[in-house]
C-alpha cells in the first residue's frame, strides 16, 4: 500500500527561515508501529529519496505520543529570497507520499 | 491557585477569530489573554522593510474587541511579537491602537510596551567576545553582515513579563516586542506558582489557538493545574485530541521531543497525553531545563537587491525536448550581449510543469507538453533587474533552436507588463544565538496611563 493511503497527515513545513521539517502522523498507533517495524522509512532512504547526504539529516525521530516521526534537514535555498519558489516550505513532501508500506 | 486559565483567541493577531468562540471563552473567567502576532514563515521582507504581517486595520478590529473585554474583566491582556516581527516600531504602532481603542470606549488603563530590538553595537561586541552562535544551517555572521541588517531582534523570554506582572501595580495591557511564543503564558504559569515545565509546554500549544484541535479552531482556553495542564477549544464541535495536541507540539519545529527557548530548554520524552474528555485533551510530564548560559534568538534581515520577472508560456514539442540546451544557450547569449548587467545580476528560470517548486528536490523533472518558465532576476537596482529580464524575454521569444518550424515567436506571453517589477529582494541576514546576562534588563521597557494623566 502507498503511504499516502496509508498515513493521517504527510507534510513539510519551515522550521525557521533556514531548515525544513516533514512529519508522518498515523491513524492508529498501530499502523506507527508497523510503519516503524517495517522500516518503511530509513535515514537511508530518507535521504536517497531527496537525493541529499544522509549525514545533511539533523533529525530524525519517532514521537509515540503523537504517533508520528520526523526528519529535519537544512533548506536548500534561503527562505523567502533570491531563487524561492516555496515560502512555507509546504509542498516538498511529494515524493514521500509513494513509500511502499507492506501489508 | 488552584486552576490558571488563559485564553488565547487566535494563534495569530490579525487572523480572525469567531466572536462567539472568544465570549464562550471569557465566560469561563480566564485569568488573562494572551496573543501572539509573531512569525518568520511570511518571510525576511518584514524585517527588512518594516512591513507587517497583516494589515493595520485587522490588528486594529480585534484589539478594538481585546482590549475592552479585558478591562472589563480586569485581567491582563498581553500580546507579543507585535506586527509580526516585533521591532520597536510595531511596538509603538500597537500601542498606538491600544490608546485610540481606550479613547473610544473611554476606558481607563495602564499600558505597558516591552521593546526587543537589540543595538547593533551589542551585537557587535557579543559577535568579538564569541558570543554568538549560528543556529544550523545559517550563514555566518560578520560584521558587515551586522551593517547592511536593517534591524535586529532578539526574542525574550518569560522573565520580562514576569517581571511586570509581579509589580505591585500591574499593567492591563501589555504590548511586546519578539518574543518566543509561550513567554507569556509561561510567565504567568510561573508567577502563578505552576511547575514552570507545564508553563512552558502549554504556551507551546496554546500560542497557535486551536488549530491543535479537530476541525482545527480558531479560540482556545489552557488550563494549567499542579501536576498536568488541559487544552479545550472553544468551538464547541471542535475537539482537542491527545494525539492532536501532541502531534502539534511537532509542527514547525525542528525536534518534537527537545524545545530550546530563552534560557532553557523543554523536554517531552516522557511527556503523557491522555483524553481528560472526549474535547479535552490532558499533557502530563514535561520537563524544564535551564541552560547554562542565557541565550536568546536574534533575527534580522537586509535587502539584497532588485528583483523583475517575465513570465513566458512554452507549448513547441520541439523546443521542449531540448529545453536544457536551449536554455543554456539562452543564458550564455544574454550573459555575452549585456557583460556587465549580467555580472551584476542573478538569473533563476523557474520551469513550473517540470521542477519549479522543488528544485533539485524534484525526483521526476520530466518533459511536460506546456510549462511555464519564469525568468527571476535580481540585480542592484531594478532598471538592470527589468534589462535583464526583457533581453531573456526577447532572446527566448526568437531564438532559431535546432529543428524549429515555428518562426513567428517561441513563446506565449500572458500578461503586461511582460516585465514585471517586484521591487526589493530581502533574506534572513541574522538567525543567531546570542548569550546575555539580563534577561529583563535587555528589554526596555515604558509604562504609561491611558489617557495621559
Amino acid at each position: 500500500m502507498k503511504l499516502q493511503d496509508y498515513a493521517a497527515v504527510i507534510r513539510s513545513k519551515n522550521s525557521g527561515p533556514f531548515e525544513l521539517t516533514f512529519d508522518i502522523l498515523f491513524k492508529t498507533a498501530e499502523d506507527y508501529h508497523h510503519f516503524i517495524a517495517a522500516g518503511v522509512l530509513t535515514p537511508e532512504k530518507f535521504a536517497a529519496l531527496y537525493q541529499i547526504p544522509v549525514t545533511d539529516i539533523i533529525t530524525f525521530e519517532q514521537f509515540d505520543a503523537a504517533r508520528g516521526v520526523k526528519i529535519t534537514i537544512p533548506r536548500p535555498w534561503p527562505q523567502g529570497s533570491i531563487g524561492e519558489s516555496d515560502m512555507h516550505g509546504s509542498q516538498q513532501y511529494a515524493p514521500l507520499l509513494g513509500l511502499d508500506v507492506p501489508a | 491557585m488552584e486552576e490558571l486559565r488563559i485564553l488565547v483567541p487566535n494563534g495569530m493577531l490579525g487572523y480572525g477569530f469567531p466572536q462567539a468562540d472568544f465570549d464562550r471563552g471569557m465566560a469561563q473567567h480566564p485569568h488573562a489573554i494572551i496573543v501572539d502576532a509573531g512569525s518568520t514563515d511570511s518571510g525576511p521582507q518584514k524585517l527588512a522593510l518594516g512591513s507587517m504581517t497583516c494589515p493595520e486595520s485587522a490588528y486594529e478590529k480585534e484589539l478594538d474587541i481585546l482590549v475592552p473585554a479585558a478591562i472589563t474583566a480586569h485581567i491582563p491582556l498581553i500580546v507579543t511579537s507585535a506586527g509580526g516581527d516585533g521591532t520597536n516600531q510595531h511596538v509603538d504602532l500597537f500601542a498606538k491602537l491600544v490608546r485610540q481603542i481606550a479613547a473610544a470606549h473611554g476606558l481607563t488603563l495602564r499600558l505597558a510596551t516591552v521593546y526587543s530590538d537589540v543595538p547593533k553595537v551589542q551585537v557587535q561586541a557579543a559577535l568579538e567576545a564569541g558570543q554568538i552562535q549560528a543556529m544550523v544551517n545559517a550563514p555566518a555572521l560578520t560584521q558587515a553582515v551586522i551593517a547592511d541588517t536593517t534591524v535586529i531582534t532578539a526574542q525574550m523570554g518569560a522573565e520580562p513579563y514576569l517581571e511586570l506582572l509581579q509589580s505591585p501595580t500591574p499593567p492591563d495591557v501589555i504590548i511586546g516586542g519578539r518574543t518566543y511564543d509561550p513567554s507569556a503564558t509561561a510567565a504567568m504559569g510561573i508567577l502563578n506558582g505552576f511547575d514552570p515545565a507545564l508553563s512552558w509546554h502549554m504556551g507551546k500549544i496554546i500560542e497557535c489557538g486551536a488549530i491543535c484541535c479537530v476541525p482545527a479552531g480558531k479560540t482556545v482556553l489552557g488550563r494549567l493545574f499542579k501536576d498536568h495542564f488541559l487544552i479545550e477549544p472553544m468551538a464547541p464541535d471542535s475537539r482537542a485530541l491527545p494525539h492532536t495536541v501532541a502531534a502539534h507540539t511537532m509542527y514547525e519545529k525542528s525536534s518534537a521531543l527537545v524545545l530550546p527557548g530563552p534560557g532553557g530548554k523543554l523536554y517531552l520524552h516522557d511527556c503523557e497525553f491522555t483524553a481528560a474528555t472526549p474535547r479535552i485533551a490532558s499533557v502530563t510530564g514535561s520537563r524544564f531545563e535551564p541552560t547554562p548560559e542565557y541565550q536568546v534568538k536574534l533575527e534580522g534581515a537586509k535587502v539584497v537587491g532588485y528583483r523583475a520577472i517575465t513570465i513566458m508560456g512554452l507549448r513547441d514539442p520541439i523546443l521542449l525536448g531540448q529545453l536544457d540546451e536551449i536554455l543554456a544557450a539562452l543564458e550564455k547569449q544574454v550573459a555575452a550581449e549585456l557583460p556587465t548587467e549580467w555580472a551584476q545580476s542573478q538569473v533563476h528560470l523557474h520551469r513550473y510543469g517540470q521542477n519549479a517548486t522543488m528544485q533539485q528536490f524534484e525526483p521526476t523533472p520530466t518533459i511536460p507538453h506546456e510549462l511555464c518558465l519564469i525568468a527571476e532576476v535580481t540585480a542592484p537596482d531594478q532598471d538592470t533587474a527589468l534589462l535583464v529580464a526583457n533581453r531573456l524575454r526577447t532572446t527566448l521569444l526568437h531564438y532559431g533552436y535546432q529543428g524549429r518550424i515555428a518562426t513567428s515567436g517561441n513563446i506565449g506571453m500572458p500578461f503586461t507588463p511582460l516585465e514585471i517589477p517586484l521591487g526589493e529582494v530581502c533574506a534572513f541576514s541574522v538567525y543567531h544565538l546570542m548569550t546575555i546576562s539580563d534577561p529583563v534588563g535587555q528589554f526596555p521597557v515604558h509604562i504609561e496611563e491611558v489617557p495621559a494623566q
